[in-house]
C-alpha cells in the first residue's frame, strides 16, 4: 500500500503526511483540527486521490443523527407502497438504505471516509459513533443483518472546534491541528492557484492579508481561501500593488462581516495598537 | 518505554490515556518514528495530545524530558516552604493600623516590586511576625497573612483585605456543594429566564398526532402525516463568577446560586467562567483560578453573540487600582495592558443585557469597604444584591427586550 505524500494540487507539511501514514497504518481515525477555510476538506480530497482511493462524503449537519450515517428504515415509504400496493411491501430491506458509514462497510475496496464538521451535530453525535468506528461493523435491527466492513475504510474527521468533543471520543482518534500557514507555506499555495503571478502584487497583496488578521476586532479572520479568491478578483480587476495599500479594493471578499469591514477601515485611519498598513 | 516521558505529560495535566499510550507504542514497535527525535515529537503528538490548547504544555514536557532543560521557577522554593509554616495575625490595634496605613500607603507597584526583589535577595531564612522581613503574621509590606494595605502577598489566605499584587499558591475551593435550602426560590426565579423560539424557527421534526389522525380521517383513510416545530427555549445565558479571596465569605450564596443554575437545564446554552476582582485579559475555567485553566476574554467576547444573558456575580470590592488602572491585575506574573474596567466597559458594549449580583446585602453597599469601586460598577451595570428578591428582580431585567 502506497504512503501518502501529498498531492500536485494540496501542499502538506512533512508532519501532516507523517500523521496521515500513521493513521492509515494503525487503522485510527485522523482527527483534523483548523481554522475554517485552511483546507481541512480539501486534504481529505488529497489523502484519497493520493492513496488511490474513492472518497465517501457525510456532511453533518446540527440535525443530523449517528444512525443517519449508518441506515435509515425509509418507514413512511414503506406504508404508503402497502395502500397503493407496489411490488413486495414484506421484505424490509427494501426500505434500508445505508448513509455513508454503511456504504463503506459494505464496499468491496478500501475507501477514504470523510465525516466532516463533525462539531456542527448534537453534542452526544460522536459518541454515539464511538462502537461502531471501533468493530467496523454494525446490525440493521429490522433484518438481522450484520454489516461488516471487509477492508477497513480510512476514516477522516474535521472539526471547527465550535464545540468540545467528548473524551471518549478523542481517546481514538489521532490528532492533527493544521495550523495557519506561515509566510513561506502560504506562497506555495497560492502558486498551485496562481502560478503567473506577479512578485510585486503577491507581496503586497499577502503582507495587507497577514496586516488583517491582525486588526484587533476581527471576528471572522480571513483565511487561504480568502487569499486565493482575493489575488484572483485583484487580478481580474487589474489593480496595481500601489492601490492595494491606499484603498483595499474588493474587501467584501476577504471580510465577511459589515463589523469587519469597520473595524479594518478604522485601523487604517488610526493604526494606534498596531503597526500602520505596511506598503511596499 | 518512555514512562517518565508519560508521567510528565500527566504532570502538566495534559489529559493522557493509558489507551492512547498503547497506541504510541504500537506505532513505535511498527517502527514508523524512527528517523529523528522531531519525527517522534510529531508521532507522539498526534497519538497523545488532541487537543491544540494541550500543546504548548506538550512542548515544555517534551524539553524537559529529552533535553534536561528545567523550567525556571518565578519565586525560589525555598521562600514557598517558608511561607507555608506560619502563624496567624494577632488583632492589631486601631491606631497601630493607622500608623501602617499612614507609613506605606505611598509605595506604588515599580518601588514595591524593587524592594521585594531586594529583601527576597538579602533574607537568610524564614521570618514570621515582625516588620521588615518577608514572612507571615507580619507587618511587613511582603509576605502573607498580616495586614498591610498597601503591600505585596505571597500565597496564603487574604485576612487584610488590600493587598496590591499576588505571586501565589492559589487554594481556592470550587463552588459545587449541593446546599437544599434556598435553591428551590432560585431555581423557580430561573425558570423565568425563558424565551421560546417562535413557530416559524427550528426543524419541522415532531410528529403532530392529533392533526395527523384528523387529516388522515379528512382523506378517507389515506396516510397523511402531520409535522409540526417543538418550541424550544432560545435563552442562552453566561455567567461570570468572581472567585477572589473576599468572596470567602459568601461561599453559601454562591454555591446556592451554582446549584440553581446547575439544576438549569431548560436554557439553550450555559457558558461559566471565573475571573479574580475583576475581569481582566483573561478568564478562568474553574474557580482556582490558575492560568493554565485560562481563556483570553476578547475570545470569549468573540465566540458568543449579543443576545447572551450576562450574570455577573461578585462584590465589586477591590483596590481602585484594581479596576482603574493599568496592570491593576492581583496577580503577580500576569499584566494587563487595559485597566479592568475597560473590559467591564466591553462586555456592557457587546452583550445586550448585562446584570451584576451582589452577595453583600445592598444597605452596606455605601458604607461597606470597597464603596467606591461598589459605585463605579454600578455605574455601568444594573446591579442587584443575591437574594431570592434581588434575583428574581436581575431576571426580570434580564428578560426585558432592548
Amino acid at each position: 500500500m502506497t504512503a501518502y505524500t501529498g498531492t500536485h494540487d494540496y501542499i502538506a507539511s512533512a508532519e501532516l503526511m507523517q500523521t496521515v501514514n500513521v493513521a492509515v497504518a494503525l487503522a485510527r481515525p485522523l482527527l483534523i483540527k483548523g481554522e475554517p477555510g485552511t483546507g481541512k476538506t480539501m486534504l481529505a480530497q488529497s489523502i484519497a486521490a493520493g492513496l488511490g482511493m474513492s472518497l465517501l462524503v457525510w456532511n453533518v449537519k446540527s440535525t443530523s443523527k449517528a444512525q443517519d450515517g449508518l441506515y435509515v428504515y425509509d418507514t413512511v415509504q414503506r406504508l404508503y407502497d402497502s395502500q397503493f400496493g407496489d411490488g413486495d411491501v414484506s421484505d424490509i430491506s427494501r426500505y434500508i438504505k445505508f448513509g455513508p458509514l454503511g456504504r463503506a462497510f459494505s464496499s468491496e475496496e478500501r475507501v477514504v471516509l470523510l465525516i466532516d464538521e463533525i462539531d456542527k451535530a448534537d453534542l452526544e453525535f460522536p459518541n454515539d459513533l464511538l462502537w461502531e468506528l471501533d468493530q467496523m461493523e454494525f446490525t440493521v435491527a429490522e433484518t438481522g443483518e450484520t454489516v461488516r466492513a471487509a477492508r477497513r475504510p480510512v476514516v477522516i474527521i474535521t472539526s471547527n472546534a465550535e464545540k468540545e468533543l467528548p473524551d471518549a471520543f478523542l481517546r481514538r482518534c489521532i490528532f492533527h491541528y493544521i495550523e495557519f500557514p506561515g509566510d513561506e507555506l502560504m506562497r506555495r499555495i497560492v502558486k498551485v492557484h496562481h502560478p503567473d503571478l506577479e512578485m510585486r502584487l503577491l507581496d503586497q497583496a499577502m503582507e495587507t492579508f497577514y496586516w488583517l488578521r491582525e486588526v484587533p476586532g476581527i471576528q471572522k479572520k480571513p483565511s487561504t481561501s480568502e487569499l486565493i479568491d482575493w489575488l484572483q478578483a485583484l487580478v481580474i480587476g487589474g489593480i496595481s500593488p500601489e492601490e492595494i495599500a491606499k484603498r483595499l479594493p474588493f474587501l467584501g471578499v476577504v471580510l465577511k462581516k459589515d463589523k469587519d469591514v469597520e473595524a479594518a477601515a478604522f485601523a487604517v485611519r488610526h493604526p494606534g495598537a498596531i503597526r500602520p498598513l505596511p506598503r511596499l | 518505554m518512555f514512562v517518565e516521558f508519560f508521567l510528565l505529560l500527566r504532570a502538566r495535566k495534559i489529559p493522557v490515556a493509558l489507551t492512547e499510550w498503547l497506541t504510541l507504542t504500537e506505532a513505535l514497535s511498527r517502527g514508523m518514528a524512527l528517523s529523528s527525535l522531531s519525527a517522534f515529537y510529531s508521532l507522539a503528538r498526534a497519538t497523545l495530545v488532541k487537543s491544540e490548547a494541550y500543546f504548548d504544555q506538550y512542548d515544555q514536557a517534551f524539553q524537559e524530558a529529552f533535553q534536561g532543560v528545567e523550567t525556571p521557577a518565578e519565586i525560589h522554593d525555598e521562600v514557598w516552604k517558608w511561607l507555608e509554616d506560619g502563624a496567624h495575625l494577632s488583632g492589631l490595634t486601631e491606631s497601630e493600623r493607622a500608623a501602617l496605613e499612614a507609613g506605606f500607603a505611598g509605595l506604588d507597584l515599580a518601588e514595591l516590586r524593587r524592594l521585594f526583589e531586594e529583601r527576597l535577595r538579602e533574607q537568610e531564612e524564614a521570618h514570621h511576625g515582625g516588620s521588615h522581613w518577608i514572612g507571615t503574621g507580619g507587618r511587613s509590606p511582603f509576605g502573607h497573612s498580616g495586614f498591610h494595605p498597601g503591600g505585596l502577598r505571597i500565597g496564603g489566605e487574604s485576612m487584610g483585605r488590600s493587598a496590591v499584587k499576588v505571586a501565589a499558591e492559589r487554594r481556592y475551593r470550587g463552588y459545587r456543594t449541593d446546599a437544599a435550602v434556598g435553591v428551590r426560590q432560585l431555581e423557580t426565579a430561573l425558570r423565568r429566564l425563558r424565551q421560546l423560539s417562535s413557530k416559524n424557527e427550528g426543524p419541522l421534526d415532531e410528529l403532530d398526532l392529533d392533526g395527523t389522525i384528523n387529516k388522515t380521517a379528512d382523506h378517507a383513510g389515506a396516510l397523511s402525516l402531520v409535522w409540526r416545530r417543538p418550541r424550544r427555549n432560545q435563552t442562552r445565558v453566561l455567567l461570570l463568577m468572581d472567585a477572589g479571596g473576599s468572596m470567602h465569605a459568601h461561599i453559601g450564596a454562591c454555591n446556592r446560586l451554582f446549584t440553581a443554575v446547575d439544576r438549569a437545564t431548560h436554557l439553550k446554552d450555559l457558558r461559566r467562567y471565573y475571573f479574580h476582582n475583576c475581569v481582566y485579559d483573561d478568564l478562568y475555567l474553574d474557580a482556582t483560578c490558575h492560568p493554565r485553566n485560562s481563556i483570553p476574554t476578547a475570545r470569549v467576547l468573540q465566540e458568543l453573540s449579543p443576545d447572551y444573558k450576562v450574570v455577573i456575580v461578585g462584590d465589586a470590592s477591590m483596590a481602585p487600582s484594581e479596576l482603574l488602572e493599568p496592570n491593576g491585575i492581583i496577580w503577580w506574573s500576569a499584566s494587563n495592558d487595559e485597566p479592568g474596567i475597560e473590559w467591564l466597559r466591553r462586555i456592557n458594549r457587546h452583550f445586550h443585557r448585562v446584570v451584576w449580583l451582589n452577595p453583600v446585602s445592598e444597605r452596606s453597599w455605601e458604607s461597606i469597604y470597597g464603596r467606591d469601586t461598589i459605585a463605579i460598577v454600578r455605574s455601568i451595570f444594573p446591579m442587584f444584591e443575591l437574594t431570592v428578591d434581588g434575583f428574581t428582580a436581575a431576571v426580570r431585567n434580564l428578560m426585558v427586550r432592548r
